[in-house]
């Protein structure tokens, strides 16, 4: 439909506006215009999904994908590639898109209140909208270079969100740390892509486009066989996964989140709830087909998921600040979320990425309330007893305090206990039943450890005394209607989302809205990998949930009913307790791994390469070299370009003397020979100029190794001698024959003749000799020598 | 001796040539009194006058005299506007010595 490209629109429109002239206007016009951008995306979101969408899903077919696909032009078109700048409303991106711009709304009508005191009031509009509209193309992208738009437009976002107050050097940090994690991601997401066109080029789709993904024909290319052995859908997915990883915070590419808080609070909620940390999750139910095709890349995801589920929980429990205890329950419901989609629970997972949306934003939303009654502390050793002062926000806080811990009938309740009960049915193809087991139990306990901590939160922050000193106490208050408006909004749909995603029991027939989501998901991924399980079994895996919740809640009551706790006080300083507890307040010394495993050899590489490549290469051999080179020449050159023309004469002079003697110098010897008529006749070269000239030279035609004589020497030499006259000497001046061109008989010459040529100057005697062959004896008959 | 004085032939105005032009090219190159520096440049004129008539000789040549004329005609030319230059940067700086006369130059 011709309205889809409107929902990322209006907020990238909204963005544009604050960027630019934002600074110009009026406050009320900047969040104006921020919230009614995304409250009209929400608007079209809401009516595209009423409307056309909603008439297709009643009229669908089966197996047929319920889907509005808005192709705006041709992006990239190179051979046999070609890229649509296409968007695709289906029943799985409209449920995103329901969350994205909901909560969004939600949390831009917050940000007015919160954000009300900060001078950069447009830039922070400006970018949470350009958030907002970058994860919505992310969601409505029809293919995945579309996709990978919002893919790094979010990772932008988040850098610039993070590190929003950059003046303190630790968030812009944060900032980087996001960006700089988010990048690894990234690029195991585009090996993924590649690995994609690799897969479908075969088929004659070029396109990248999701629809070929679900191609029947397409699930051939992805399970033939690849490296190793495994198939294309397993590596394919597996370096998806990676950029998933980046995205949603999951091992090994999770430590950006916790030091996300860096932003303002509005963002943070809008990074764990509605933006960013969901894409992985979407990504991987969107691409369903493929990760399918692979059982070993579907285990591998859930048990990432089950393990970062466990490690965040447990790194949670030692932490003190408000909003870092919140950002590990993110990264251990996002590990929830991931087993739900690794064990081909999709539904759950979605169900469970939703239900998150509402109640973590209200989380964060409730802690930026408390941080704002708290003068922006977030210690959680300070505060206590907020209960009467903060009415409003207590109220929300427990209601998402009990979502969160699965506690019936909130909607966290029937999410977690969807994945929970699909991580113990799991049956995919190859994988041992007993894995299922270790997932669930994995995730039973982070769902104790969940409770556990998000209680101890609670009842630190808003039961016992006060613990904050007398200043903060005075100017404690509940936040105006702005934030306490989007909580009660939260706090309703964290309460009663859980209804459309029913457990199954066969006992009861249940009317289809209480399995609603399951329906409406049901055209946009492939079907569930879960086994059907008995109501017995389901019974069993739901008490057990509650069990743990109830057992975690119980647990932390205890504990911190009245404040910090006397028992962990003593357990923390045992042995072992200590080291847990070190452990878990050191988040398992992560971070510092990654430091000397990786960010130190890298800082060294890049410093070798600095000092190395750039000031030794760079600076001082080309740079300061050429300019050493032309310095050297310059002065070389000033000696002789002294002005005084003298000097410029002794050049001229010099020259003119090389150019003579090097022009006159003999030549390298050589004869030249030619028939005329019945003689030949040879030329001697000697060179030019005075030294050719004055070259001596000596023939010997006929070969015999003596040099020949000049006719008359011949004639002094037969004379007889007179008696007392001297033997005749040879004079080589006069006697040799030294003629340059010497005509002669064709017989009486050769076949091999000899030249020396004699340097006047050096008087070095340089010898040539050359071949005549044509030697015709005087009797005309033709000799070969 | 005589005999040398008798046999005089074209090698021996060459050589003369030559060697005048040699002194020649030495005072340009090394004298630094302007005046003698032209001087110089005239020895090398004339024993270029002497090269040319020689051979202007040597090949039977009316050109090479008339040649010759107009060289002294220009060495004299030349020699009239050196000189009058010459005068005229003694009276301002009371010396010609090439070495100093670099204002120019900077």
């Amino acid at each position: 439909m011709s309205t889809l490209y409107l929902i990322p629109a209006f907020p990238l429109g909204g963005a544009l506006f604050n960027l630019l002239l934002g600074r110009k206007m009026p406050r009320w016009m900047v969040h104006f215009v921020a919230v009614a951008s995304v409250a009209a995306s929400f608007g079209v979101v809401l009516w595209t999904f009423a409307n056309p969408l909603w008439h297709l899903f009643a009229g669908r077919q089966e197996g047929q994908p319920v889907e509005l696909v808005q192709n705006l032009y041709t992006w990239i078109q190179v051979g046999d590639l070609k890229i649509e700048m296409a968007f695709r409303l289906d029943t799985l991106s409209a449920v995103m898109c329901l969350i994205i711009t909901g909560v969004g709304t939600l949390i831009h009508i917050y940000s007015t209140g919160y954000m009300a005191e900060e001078p950069r009031y447009a830039a922070y509009f400006g970018y949470l909208n350009l958030f907002t509209g970058s994860m919505l193309i992310l969601v409505l992208g029809a293919n995945l270079p579309v996709m990978f738009i919002g893919w790094e437009g979010v990772g932008v976002c988040s850098y610039l969100l993070i590190g929003f107050w950059f003046t303190n050097e630790a968030y812009a940090t944060a900032g980087r740390k996001a960006f700089i994690v988010n990048r690894i991601g990234d690029f195991a997401f585009l090996i993924g892509m590649f690995l994609m066109y690799m897969a479908t080029k075969d088929l004659g789709s070029t396109s990248l486009d999701f629809a070929t993904f679900r191609d029947p024909a397409a699930q051939t290319a992805y399970t033939a066989s690849s490296w190793f052995g495994e198939r294309y859908a397993m590596w394919a997915c597996l370096f998806l996964f990676i950029g998933a990883c980046g995205k949603s915070a999951q091992i090994p590419l999770y430590v950006w989140l916790p030091d996300a808080m860096a932003g303002p609070t509005p963002v943070s909620a809008l990074i764990h709830a509605a933006t960013m940390v969901t894409a992985g999750v979407y990504m991987v139910a969107r691409m369903s087909w493929v990760f399918a095709a692979s059982s070993t890349t579907m285990a591998i995801v859930a048990g990432i998921g089950a393990l970062t589920a466990l490690t965040a929980a447990f790194m949670a429990f030692a932490q003190t600040d408000l909003k870092r205890v919140l950002a590990y329950s993110t990264v251990s419901q996002l590990g929830f979320m991931f087993v739900g989609v690794g064990t081909g629970n999709w539904t759950a997972a979605i169900f469970h990425l939703g239900t998150h949306a509402f109640f973590k934003a209200g989380l964060f939303l409730g802690a930026g309330s408390v941080m704002h009654a708290m003068s922006g502390s977030g210690d959680i050793m300070k505060m206590g007893g907020l209960r009467k002062r903060l009415p409003i926000t207590h109220a929300t806080f427990l209601i998402f305090c009990l979502a969160i811990s699965g506690i019936f009938p909130f909607a966290g309740f029937f999410s977690k206990d969807e994945i929970l009960a699909g991580a113990w049915g799991m049956s995919l193809p190859d994988v041992p039943r007993a894995y299922a087991y270790v997932l669930w139990g994995a995730l039973s306990l982070a769902a104790l450890g969940t409770a556990f901590y998000m209680w101890r939160l609670y009842f630190l922050v808003f039961h016992g005394e006060i613990r904050a000193d007398q200043e903060t106490q005075d100017h404690i208050h509940e936040s105006p209607w702005s934030m306490t408006f989007p909580l009660i909004v939260l706090a309703v749909l964290a309460t009663v989302a859980g209804v459309i995603g029913f457990p199954h029991l066969h006992a009861w027939h249940m009317p289809s809205l209480l399995h609603g989501l399951e329906i409406w998901l049901e055209p946009s991924v492939t079907g569930s990998m879960v086994s059907q399980a008995t109501d017995l079994r389901t019974g069993a895996l739901i008490g057990a949930a509650t069990l743990m919740g109830v057992a975690g809640i119980v647990a932390a009551y205890v504990l911190y009913r009245h404040g910090p706790s006397k028992q962990v006080e003593q357990f923390t300083s045992t042995e072992l307790g200590n080291r847990l507890y070190q452990a878990s307040k050191h988040k398992l010394w992560v971070d510092e791994i990654y430091d000397s495993a990786f960010i130190r050899p890298f800082r060294w590489l890049a410093r070798a390469l600095f000092e190395l490549v750039d000031r030794f290469l760079i600076d001082t051999v080309l740079v300061g070299g050429s300019a050493w080179v032309v310095s050297l020449f310059g002065r070389l050159m000033r000696w002789v370009q002294n002005g005084q023309v003298q000097r410029y004469m002794v050049g001229v002079i010099l020259g003119a003397a090389a150019v003579f003697f090097l022009s006159g110098r003999a030549a390298r010897p050589a004869i030249e020979w030619r028939k005329v008529g019945d003689r030949i006749e040879l030329r001697a070269y000697a060179g030019a100029g005075l030294q050719g000239n004055g070259a001596r030279l000596r023939w010997d035609l006929t070969g015999d190794g003596e040099w020949d004589l000049k006719p008359e020497a011949l004639d002094r030499l037969s004379k007889p001698r007179k008696p007392g006259e001297p033997p005749h000497q040879i004079e080589p001046e006069k006697d040799y024959l030294s003629d340059p061109v010497i005509v002669r008989h064709n017989g009486s010459v050769g076949p091999y003749v000899r030249l020396e040529i004699i340097d006047p100057l050096t008087h070095k005697a340089r010898v040539v000799q050359a071949y005549v062959p044509m030697v015709v004896s005087l009797s005309g008959t033709e000799t070969q020598p | 001796m005589n005999d040398i004085l008798l046999h005089v032939g074209f090698g021996h105005f060459l050589v003369l040539a030559a060697v005048l032009f040699a002194i020649g090219v030495a005072g340009v190159l090394l004298r630094r009194n302007a005046l003698i520096v032209m001087m110089s440049i005239e020895l090398m004129l004339n024993a270029a006058n002497i090269t040319i008539v020689t051979f202007a000789r040597m090949h039977h040549d009316l050109n090479g005299l008339s040649f010759a004329l107009i060289v002294i005609a220009v060495a004299a030319a030349e020699i009239a506007v050196g000189l009058a230059i010459l005068i005229a940067v003694f009276r301002g700086r009371r010396h010609v010595d090439v070495d100093r006369l670099n204002t120019l130059k900077y």
